[in-house]
């Protein structure tokens, strides 16, 4: 935005006294009962259950009888009882092995699963960014995983990783990889793997798709300077196209993580009852609905929740958001 | 020479990896739907049989064609819904200044990034307290959760960036904001309606966690909550067969779409990641 262009802005945004007038505010008015509609809509379906889930954290409520629950303070989070004895027995969330297991599988799965996207994704997307025949070939074909959907690709993935009779298992013997069948989404070593690969194949195409439209904005001009100035490709790239393309690489790379902390649908179809890929969503539901501890995963939920929120604001931040109208 | 050469070959290499990688699991998936009895353990790479044992199982056991049926009606009242209070708002939040826009952009951009498994203990509440569990409505309800910061996203993206002389004009003519939107946007954000409104179809599709939590009984679960759950005749007894068949019917009309419409789908989808 030019100098003139801020001046003109700074002028629309204080119309003088006689332009405010009728038009003005006839056209605020009509905004408001346009923006009406979906404000109630997500004040109903995101906002009040978003309190009542942190509410019930700190409440004693069970799934069969919600309408009782009794405040209860952070006992969910953090609770202690003293024995005779003299020791301390240490209770709720914030003391419970199995979520900070959770959190941690969450966190391994994001950070490796992340980075291995933004790898391939970048292989991708500088192919996809070459001029060669059958681009639009390759294109459809990334598409492909991105519009299955991940109930789908589990159990597709689960299949071709089945130990009897699983395709990748027929492929490692014949190339000699393993010696013998290996139960892929059932072995806790190798679960993880498991899930990363799915993981891996079906959001690279998404991955790719921004690095590429990142990709498209740099001129083609720097390109043909480099080339007349004799410079290596591997070194145009790493001073060229990779600061060039690094704003559109950091919010994909955020979107993504924020995406991967989250991720529940996979794990659960692919690789249910594994503690090694027990992630923070899928604990959390499981406590709430199918343990009957509403409360607890209330309160684990609670917590995923604040770190996503922490997040998304330097998400917000880095992505430098362009929340301007088109009304200047 | 020779180098140039070996580049090239490389080069078509990895497109070839990248191509058979991308679509291999689903051609797999499809071969599998057509195998039947006990071909179906037997690890094939090319196509044995043509048998449609496994079709006709999905269809004729049990809910299936009902759940299919919920898919369509649930994807399809959510967007359209969606849409409809996503144009009123975009339009007010791209076109109209007033206190508190940004941060309105900005709920709505939080609340398309927070886990659904934040909402869900409160959500579970409120479905119950309407008297929405185990009902398609409870879903289509819900749902509303992601496809209307989406939607209001994208359309207030591509809203913004329309000439605001064809406004003035309509002003000047002294249109209200209403004939505003109806008459002279909605002729030019078809494209972006199709786009977005096919994103968030996907999108309530695929959605899982919903649809396997606040639904209890075969006839109202959605596709991707029936095809997680489809078990054999005992624990251990896995038809892969029919799940195979079940995941083909509910993700060729997914494929078929997004390869007609894909360059608006990129093109939606950057402006959904990159631009927001």
């Amino acid at each position: 935005m030019t100098t003139e262009d801020t001046v003109i802005g700074a002028l629309a945004v204080r119309p003088p006294k006689a332009m405010r007038s009728e038009l003005f505010v006839s056209r605020t008015r009509a905004a408001m009962w346009f923006l009406l509609p979906m404000i109630v809509a997500l004040a109903v379906v995101a906002g009040w259950p978003l309190l009542r889930t942190i509410y019930f954290s700190f409440t004693d409520a069970s799934l069969s009888n919600i309408a009782a629950a009794k405040y209860v303070g952070f006992y969910n989070y953090l609770n202690w009882t003293t024995l005779k004895s003299g020791r301390t027995l240490w209770g709720g969330v914030l003391a419970d092995p199995a979520w900070w297991n959770a959190v941690w599988n969450t966190v391994r799965f994001a950070a490796i699963s992340v980075v291995l996207e933004t790898i391939i994704g970048m292989v991708v997307a500088l192919v996809l960014n070459a001029d060669f025949k059958g681009r639009g070939i390759v294109r459809a074909a990334i598409l492909v995983p991105w519009a299955i959907p991940t109930i789908v690709s589990a159990k597709m993935w689960g299949w071709m990783l089945n130990d009897q009779f699983g395709i990748i298992n027929d492929i490692f013997l014949k190339l000699h990889l393993i010696d013998h069948k290996i139960a892929w989404t059932a072995t806790g070593d190798t679960a993880m793997t498991a899930v990363l690969v799915v993981d891996i194949w079906k959001t690279t195409p998404f991955m790719a798709l921004l690095i590429l439209a990142g990709l498209q904005m740099i001129p083609k001009d720097i390109y043909e300077a480099t080339e007349i100035d004799g410079i290596h490709p591997i070194k145009t790239f790493f001073r060229v196209t990779l600061p060039l393309v690094r704003p559109a690489l950091m919010v994909a790379v955020i979107f993504r993580l924020l995406d991967a902390m989250r991720i529940f649908d996979l794990i659960y179809v692919l690789t249910p009852n594994s503690a090694q890929t027990k992630t923070m969503s899928v604990i959390s539901r499981e406590n709430l609905i199918d343990f009957d501890k509403f409360a607890y995963g209330s309160a684990e939920s609670t917590l995923l929740f604040l770190l996503i929120a922490v997040m998304t604001i330097l998400y917000i931040w880095l992505g430098r958001v362009n929340l301007d109208g088109g009304d200047r | 020479m020779l180098w140039a050469y070996t580049k090239r070959t490389g080069f078509y290499l990895l497109v070839i990896a990248i191509v058979v990688e991308s679509v291999f699991p689903f051609y797999y998936a499809i071969l599998t739907s057509f195998k039947s009895g006990t071909s179906l353990f037997e690890v094939n790479y090319w196509p044995t049989q043509i048998s449609w044992d496994n079709y006709a199982a999905v269809f004729q056991n049990g809910s299936f064609p009902q759940n299919l049926l919920n898919s369509i009606i649930i994807a399809t009242l959510t967007v359209a819904l969606a849409l409809l209070f996503a144009v009123t708002a975009a339009y007010a939040l791209s076109r109209v200044r007033f206190r508190g826009r940004s941060l309105l952009l900005l709920t709505i951009l939080s609340v398309s990034m927070f886990p659904q498994i934040a909402v869900l203990a409160g959500l579970f509440e409120v479905i119950r307290t309407f008297g929405l569990f185990n009902t398609i409505w409870g879903l289509i309800f819900s749902y509303t959760i992601f496809t209307l910061p989406f939607t209001v996203w994208v359309l207030t993206t591509f809203m913004r960036d329309l000439p605001i002389e064809i406004e003035e004009a309509a002003i000047v003519d002294g249109a209200s904001p209403w004939v505003i939107i109806t008459k002279v946007f909605m002729p030019l954000m078809w494209p972006a309606l199709v786009t977005t409104g096919l994103l968030a179809f996907i999108a309530a599709w695929n959605k899982f966690l919903f649809a396997l939590t606040f639904t209890s009984s075969n006839s109202t679960r959605t596709v991707p909550v029936a095809i997680a759950l489809l078990s054999g005749a005992s624990q251990f007894e896995i038809p892969w067969g029919t799940i195979m068949a079940a995941s083909v019917i509910v993700t060729v009309p997914l494929v078929v779409l997004v390869l007609i419409f894909q360059r608006k789908i990129i093109s939606g989808l950057t402006a959904g990641g990159v631009k927001g």
